[in-house]
């Protein structure tokens, strides 16, 4: 089975953005593979694993984004293409998942796997556009998934409880953090990522049309904030404090 | 008049809030139509009607309940092609933003998701969307026509101000080939509690709360105030509650009463999920943690002690 696992670099969430001057976000922070994709890579290796196959790592970002791509391929993974260029600096979710989309048509995937969301952006709606795009049905928030022979089964978490969604491969799945506890790259691991191919690709070579972007900022202003309100150490009154605010919201 | 296009999605046959929600702001901008896909579209539609809607496509086939995205997706772009409507609305919510999604790649066009407003501008729409983590808002003028805008729940409020609107069946033909994602089997997990969006008090847990064995604490107060038990995204992926209890971004928007959030620092994945709270109560042994300076009322102290002690006290208040 080939499995196709799309993989972001995204500053670290253990760290605090930073806004430059002109209201970009710090380039300076450390930057990671997206946590959410690291599940992603795991439940491609666990697959791998049961079924046989190849897990091939599939990311579009600047030259720097290599390193996210290594951490999976110590994990695991066979494989890796980064599609760079400068071109696709800002590019909205559509183009994302247009270039994402011609890349991974190369690879005539059988599962394609996403997280639900990436760290930083937290919209999720690339997954959807690249099943459209690639002719693939999409099962989602998969917080366990089957396989058996040439149909992927998942359990498609919701409000109350989960869904069971069928569809015959090739698909796509998008999978949660639940799925699988993604495993701690070996020495062994770290020293044979050295060597696994990442294949570089332009835009260009994959002739996607760069479009007009989905919208265009006017401007940025900040956030309607809450003001502070009391603070206070406990020193045995916070109880009653917080009952008093209780009772004054007329919930106690 | 701009002709807006509300998708509206359907749970268990109703409404959902969400799209009601869409409603309200759709009257501010144009004539509005809706869309409501299958069973208890009809119904729906009446819903609708009193929401503001001249007319709701409907069609009941089952097939919309069944199988995931790629039905309505057809659906929608075949109404797209008939009706051209400038704009298109739907709710920021795991099954809508599927179809969106899908629906925005089919027509080329694009979508901006995550918006909390909507404003005509122009002949155009500016939606505004939180950017930066939530620190900033952007506001960002649609390029394309449609334009496909999904906006989070709870940012408008719902009322009833319309009439009765025309129904209109929309035929449409599921290909075979969008028969795909199908749903087998639906599980119920969750007991009867208070819905979390509903909670008049809504209790929240992150990281401070030490792991999943002390989440029962919450559990407590929750059920001595009335209230509900929700999570921080940090704690969901650790895997301690399941997402379905998340607040932020991502998981669910809530406006309770009172919001008591224990051991969160405040990230902003988190509180764009729960800033319009009436009041917020904030427990954390950090001083210095971002929620403290929203708080009506941050309590610096160790939440293993105070918690509990909260709870006696509300129960003790009660029995009065």
């Amino acid at each position: 089975m080939k499995i196709v696992v799309t993989v972001k670099q995204v500053p670290d969430p253990n760290s605090n953005l930073t806004l430059e001057a002109d209201n970009t976000i710090s380039r300076e922070k450390e930057v990671v593979l997206d946590p959410g994709d690291e599940c992603g890579v795991e439940e491609g290796l666990q697959l791998k694993e049961a079924h046989g196959g190849e897990v091939i790592l599939v990311s579009m970002g600047p030259e720097r984004a290599k390193d996210a791509i290594r951490k999976g391929l110590s994990m695991g993974a066979d494989r890796g293409v980064l599609i760079t260029d400068p071109s696709l600096a800002g590019a909205d979710a559509l183009l994302t998942a247009r270039v994402l989309a011609a890349a991974i048509k190369k690879e005539e995937p059988d599962l394609v796997i996403c997280a639900t969301e990436s760290y930083d952006g937290s919209t999720g709606m690339v997954p959807p556009m690249l099943a459209e795009l690639l002719g693939f049905p999409q099962l989602t928030f998969a917080k366990k998934v089957e396989i058996d022979g040439s149909t992927v089964k998942v359990h498609r978490q919701t409000a109350d409880g989960y869904q069971v969604v069928e569809a015959a491969t090739p698909a796509l799945i998008t999978v949660t953090a639940a799925i699988a506890e993604p495993r701690y790259a070996s020495l062994k691991g770290i020293m044979a990522a050295r060597s696994k191919e990442i294949k570089e690709v332009a835009a260009g070579d994959l002739g996607v049309e760069k479009g007009r972007p989905a919208e265009t900022i006017e401007g940025v202003v900040d956030a309607e904030s809450r003001k502070a309100g009391e603070v206070i150490q406990d020193d045995g009154n916070a109880v009653e404090k917080i009952v008093q605010v209780l009772a004054a919201a007329k919930v106690l | 008049m701009a002709a807006i296009l509300v998708y509206a999605e359907l749970s268990e046959g109703k409404v959902a809030t969400t799209s009601l929600e869409l409603m309200a702001k759709a009257r501010e901008l144009g004539d509005v139509y809706a869309v409501a896909l299958g069973s208890g579209a009809k119904d729906a539609a009446a819903t609708l009607g009193k929401h503001g809607a001249k007319a709701v496509h409907i069609n009941e086939d089952s097939v919309f309940d069944d199988y995931i995205a790629e039905p309505a997706t057809d659906a929608l772009a075949s109404l797209f092609e008939s009706e051209k409507p400038d704009l298109i609305l739907f709710g920021f919510t795991s099954d809508s933003r599927e179809v969106a999604g899908r629906l925005a790649a089919r027509l080329g066009v694009g979508l901006i998701s995550n918006a909390g407003d909507v404003t005509a501008k122009d002949g155009g729409f500016v939606a505004k969307v939180p950017y930066f983590g939530g620190a900033k808002v952007a506001s960002m003028k649609a390029n394309a026509k449609p334009a496909i805008v999904l906006v989070r729940p709870k940012s408008f409020e719902a009322s009833e101000k319309g009439g009765t609107a025309e129904v209109k069946q929309l035929d449409v033909k599921v290909a075979e080939g969008s028969r795909r994602a199908h749903i087998t089997e639906r599980v119920a997990e969750a007991s009867e509690k208070i819905k979390l969006e509903e909670a008049r008090v809504v209790i929240s847990g992150g990281r401070g709360m030490g792991g999943p064995q002390n989440f029962p604490l919450l559990e407590d107060l929750a059920s001595a105030l009335g209230g509900a038990v929700g999570a921080s995204r940090a704690v969901v992926d650790a895997g301690w509650v399941p997402y379905s209890m998340q607040v932020g971004q991502t998981g669910k928007s809530v406006r309770p009463g009172v919001y008591i959030a224990v051991g969160i620092s405040g990230a902003m994945q988190h509180t764009v999920g729960m800033k319009t709270s009436k009041v917020i109560i904030a427990i954390n042994k950090d001083a210095e943690a971002p929620i403290m300076k929203m708080a009506d009322l941050g309590v610096v102290g160790d939440a293993m002690k105070i918690v509990p002690a909260l709870t006696a006290a509300v129960k003790a208040k009660k029995t009065k």
